[in-house]
């Protein structure tokens, strides 16, 4: 038996009698006969312990200890002790929703300087307590962009993470909107191509800093450009790299989203992970998910509640501006504290780390024959780089060597089987940069004298 | 309280970041660096330690108090199950390592615990198939409408319609319409259940699919699931089980055999993974044969040699719900869970939930209005209409109980019961907590029969009272630094 029903054969029979009836199956009444499971063939309860030591079995079949190359969007951050250990508490992980907001003010501050940090971070006005990744972040702000303008066109630049395009062509693809893709040239947003798809139709225009080839970029130009047709920004960002690079906020984008997967959380094979969303002012009738405001109490004091309800599915149903009811909390919450820890100092320093490992990394890989290190465009800790031979191979023989040497770009693009992204996180070490360039100069001399 | 960035003192630092090792200083271009620093708070680590234990000292929890929140599953949340997903070698995974080639060989542990939890969930449910991408239940009532769309998509169908019944959790017509459908709403019998002469008027060649949450949030198992299945069927609709209330049935019957082609789970509530004060959650979805072909990708299959691996090539698929594989971490948590509890132990579950949920409405029965006069499942929904005649309403009585250290119960949901008070109990409460509950409740009716208290000043036992949330939609202040300046 599971040791979490506390009550005791007394217990139950009590209970029963204060219910008026002889026995638990008596309170099943309406679950017919014809209704009972055909079967509910299912192991022994197992102890604790036992529980453990199967999921540590299953644990150890998966690699242990690889050196992270691979970002994406995912990347390998230090995560600070104290992170974990505060996020442990049970008043904030046993919690629920706030709807009664005097017993619930620990999560509602703590959502609205969330909030605050991702404006801050974002150069921002408004932002919303999370959505569930940066993925669907996304797709929420495409259809907050459509709700504003009304129109119906979207223009994606080709630098937006393949992973979110699928995401995207999923949930649109049985409502009636026209989507149309930028390419990428030499790592940057075309802005030939963009500027002739920018039209009076077009509710917002896609675009993402770093891009999935690592290139950052100031698009100051192209919001100009879709604000002359009435056209709102979206810009999905990586929070890190925000500590060196110009955010949406100071280029006016409209709306910003990301995956905060890189503040304080772990890796954690796809999720929990962290979406957010900030916008303009003007705009947070329009934002989806919950949103978090200050006011005051009966005494004056002041004190956070849950505000712009009516735009939620629990009041509104079916006009609602999201389906959405649970976001991600918790994530919100344990990235606040990464934030609180790290600082604005902290923050200016990690990404500078991040900046300068990456570069050596660069440098170190060019002295490779045969390894063309992208430099076409400026990047932040993740760069694109062609190899002699397939990107695939390569990463694939250097697994068993220690390292997830980085994410081959033929996967989600044709043609660009010998090119990979890296990215260098302040984890990665100069000795291990430098085995890494050791492993990868042995991997590309056997594979090339197969050859 | 003061806020984190009241706290800040310039120069403080609350953690010191690896050491930058290489000697190379790297520039960002002029053009495109940041002009104005981002304003987080400077603060040493004990500073960061007392905000967040002092900030957590201000909720209610499971973990420090009890917590009916009906139609919520506000369940203990054993603690090994948190063990179990920091367990290293799971935590620490990339999710992009299977998708490099041979990558799956080493994410073998991660991908046949997803299958064995498939495995699990299926023979719970009676369904045949789950996909664990949802982020949470309403991503998995979208994900579920969505393989709805395909279907009659792939079979030529003309579908305008769903229905839900007035009961559901507004997450339903929400969701249906997102995915570009209309609602039909039925309204509730005198018994609590959907009625089923106005939803056979209701059933046309239209209608895509009808929602049902069985239990429904009204605490009441309808006994006509399997005509309505029938109906629904009649006319190539689909019949989506809402798993909100799982937590009643388990073991007892399972949606796959009374006729429901697709459901979720929630497995923040009969699978125990903490709520965390509003998500993360993870929302599997179980489909039959008939809508397998249009589960999202990728899925994790067995093959031949017994290794496992992530399949994309489904060509009826509705495509990429999510980024990866759904919320791991929690997955583990629900595995952990469930593989400890067993078949006796998961049926123990609702046996005890139910059983918990009857001894509180006979408790109270006499006390306050029962909309449904009739034993219940998982959780009862009393009217305080009674002590609201007498000025005290559902609200108040909210406020009462959180002076007494207890979490309210849901109140003025659902949206069909006026003054609606909704207890879920769960089955890790003892009968001596329910006890306490009893009779706090029952003074709160006597203090509204005598007049005694101004409600409206409760709580007063908390760290503020009531809110103006007028003021607060009105004045809007969302973010510390827009009235402050520091807006780049």
């Amino acid at each position: 038996m599971i040791p979490y029903i506390p009550n005791t054969e007394v217990d139950v029979q009590e209970m029963l009698k204060a219910i008026g009836v002889k026995s638990i199956d008596d309170l099943f009444i309406d679950i017919k006969p014809q209704h009972k499971p055909k079967s509910f063939n299912l192991p022994e309860s197992k102890s604790e312990f036992e529980v453990l030591e199967y999921i540590k079995e299953l644990a150890a079949k998966n690699v242990q200890d690889l050196k992270y190359f691979i970002g994406g969007g995912y990347y390998d951050h230090y995560v600070p002790s104290a992170v974990s250990a505060l996020i442990s508490r049970g008043e904030f992980y046993t919690a629920y929703t706030p709807y009664q907001p005097e017993c619930s003010q620990g999560t509602l501050q703590a959502l609205y300087e969330f909030q605050s940090s991702i404006c801050t971070l974002t150069g921002m006005e408004a932002a919303n307590a999370s959505l569930y990744d940066g993925g669907t972040a996304l797709f929420e702000a495409i259809m907050m962009a459509i709700r504003i303008t009304k129109r119906k066109k979207i223009v994606m630049d080709g630098g937006v993470s393949p992973i979110y395009r699928k995401i995207i062509d999923t949930y649109t693809s049985n409502l009636d909107y026209e989507f149309c893709e930028t390419p990428v040239e030499h790592g940057h947003s075309s802005r030939s191509e963009i500027k002739k798809l920018l039209d009076k139709d077009t509710a917002a225009i896609i675009l993402q800093n770093p891009n999935f080839f690592g290139a950052i970029d100031d698009f100051t130009d192209i919001v100009e450009e879709a604000h002359a047709q009435g056209v709102l920004v979206i810009e999905s960002v990586y929070p890190i790299s925000l500590g060196l690079i110009k955010p949406p906020g100071e280029m006016d984008v409209d709306i910003v989203t990301g995956e905060g997967q890189s503040l304080g959380l772990s890796l954690n094979f796809g999720g929990p992970y962290l979406g957010f969303m900030a916008t303009k002012k003007k705009y947070i009738r329009k934002l989806p998910g919950r949103i978090v405001g200050e006011t005051v109490d009966k005494n004056g004091q002041r004190c956070f509640v849950n505000t712009l309800q009516a735009r939620e599915q629990h009041i509104r149903r079916e006009k609602a501006t999201s389906n959405i009811c649970t976001n991600v909390s918790l994530c919100a919450v344990q990235s606040l504290i990464y934030m609180s820890l790290l600082g604005r100092e902290g923050l200016k320093e990690l990404a500078q780390t991040n900046l300068n490992k990456a570069e050596f990394m660069k440098q170190t890989l060019e002295k490779i024959d045969g390894v063309q290190v992208k430099r076409s465009s400026p990047s932040f800790n993740e760069f694109t780089v062609c190899l002699p031979i397939d990107a695939s191979i390569v990463v694939e023989k250097m697994i068993p060597m220690g390292f997830a040497a980085g994410f081959p770009l033929g996967r989600y693009y044709e043609g660009m089987d010998n090119y990979m992204i890296i990215a260098v996180t302040e984890k990665r070490t100069k000795d291990e940069i430098l085995e890494y360039a050791e492993a990868l100069r042995n991997v590309l001399a056997s594979e090339l004298a197969k050859t | 309280m003061d806020l984190i960035f009241e706290k800040s003192v310039k120069g403080r630092r609350g953690y010191e970041n690896p050491a930058c090792d290489v000697d190379v200083v790297a520039e960002v271009p002029v053009n495109l660096k940041r002009k104005e620093d981002c304003a987080w708070p400077e603060l040493s680590e004990l500073d960061v330690v007392r905000h967040f234990t002092s900030l957590s000292q201000r909720n209610y929890a499971i973990d420090t108090q009890f917590y009916p929140l009906g139609s919520c599953t506000m369940k203990y949340n054993p603690k090994f199950t948190e063990t179990a997903c920091q367990t290293p070698g799971l935590a620490d995974l990339h999710p992009l390592l299977p998708q490099l080639k041979q990558g799956e060989k080493h994410a073998q542990g991660a991908l046949e615990l997803m299958y064995e939890l498939e495995q699990w969930l299926a023979e719970i449910t009676g369904l045949d198939y789950f996909t664990m991408q949802p982020l949470a239940g309403a991503h998995g009532e979208l994900t579920g409408v969505m393989m709805m769309a395909a279907y009659h998509k792939a079979r030529g169908n003309k579908k305008k319609y769903i229905i839900v019944p007035d009961s559901a959790h507004g997450t339903n017509p929400a969701t249906a319409s997102i995915a570009g459908y209309d609602i039909i709403s039925i309204p509730s019998d005198r018994d609590g259940s959907m009625d089923m002469e106005i939803l056979k008027q209701h059933v046309t060649d239209e209608v895509a699919g009808l929602m049902l949450t069985c239990p429904n949030t009204h605490g009441v198992f309808n006994s006509n699931v399997d005509e309505i299945a029938k109906l629904i069927h009649s006319v190539d609709g689909i019949m989506y089980y809402d798993g909100a209330n799982l937590n009643a049935i388990l073991g007892r019957c399972r949606p796959g055999d009374l006729g429901f082609d697709v459901m979720h789970i929630n497995t923040h509530k009969t699978f125990t993974t903490p709520h965390g004060g509003g998500g993360p959650g993870a929302g599997p979805v179980g489909v039959n044969k008939k809508l397998e072909p249009f589960l999202p990708i990728s899925r994790v299959v067995k093959k031949e040699d017994g290794t496992f691996a992530l399949n994309y090539n489904y060509p009826d698929s509705i495509g990429y719900i999510s980024s990866f594989y759904g919320n791991f971490g929690l997955l583990v948590r629900a595995f952990a869970y469930i593989v400890m509890a067993g078949q006796e132990g998961l049926k123990a579950v609702s046996d005890h939930a139910v059983l918990n949920a009857n001894y509180i409405r006979a408790k109270l029965k006499d006390t306050f209005h029962l909309e449904f006069d009739r034993i219940c499942m998982h959780e009862s929904v009393f009217s305080a209409k009674h002590q609201a005649a007498c000025g005290v309403h559902a609200v108040d009585i909210a406020k009462y109980l959180i002076d007494q250290g207890m979490h309210p119960p849901t109140v003025y949901f659902p949206l069909t019961v006026k003054e609606a008070v909704m207890i879920e109990p769960t089955e890790t409460e003892s009968k001596q907590t329910m006890d306490l509950f009893v009779k706090a409740m029952k003074e709160v009716d006597h203090l509204s029969q005598e007049g005694q208290t101004d409600f409206s000043n409760l709580p007063q036992t908390t760290p503020v009272t009531r809110p103006d949330e007028v003021r607060a939609a009105r004045e809007l202040n969302t973010n510390f630094f827009e009235l402050r300046g520091h807006i780049t």
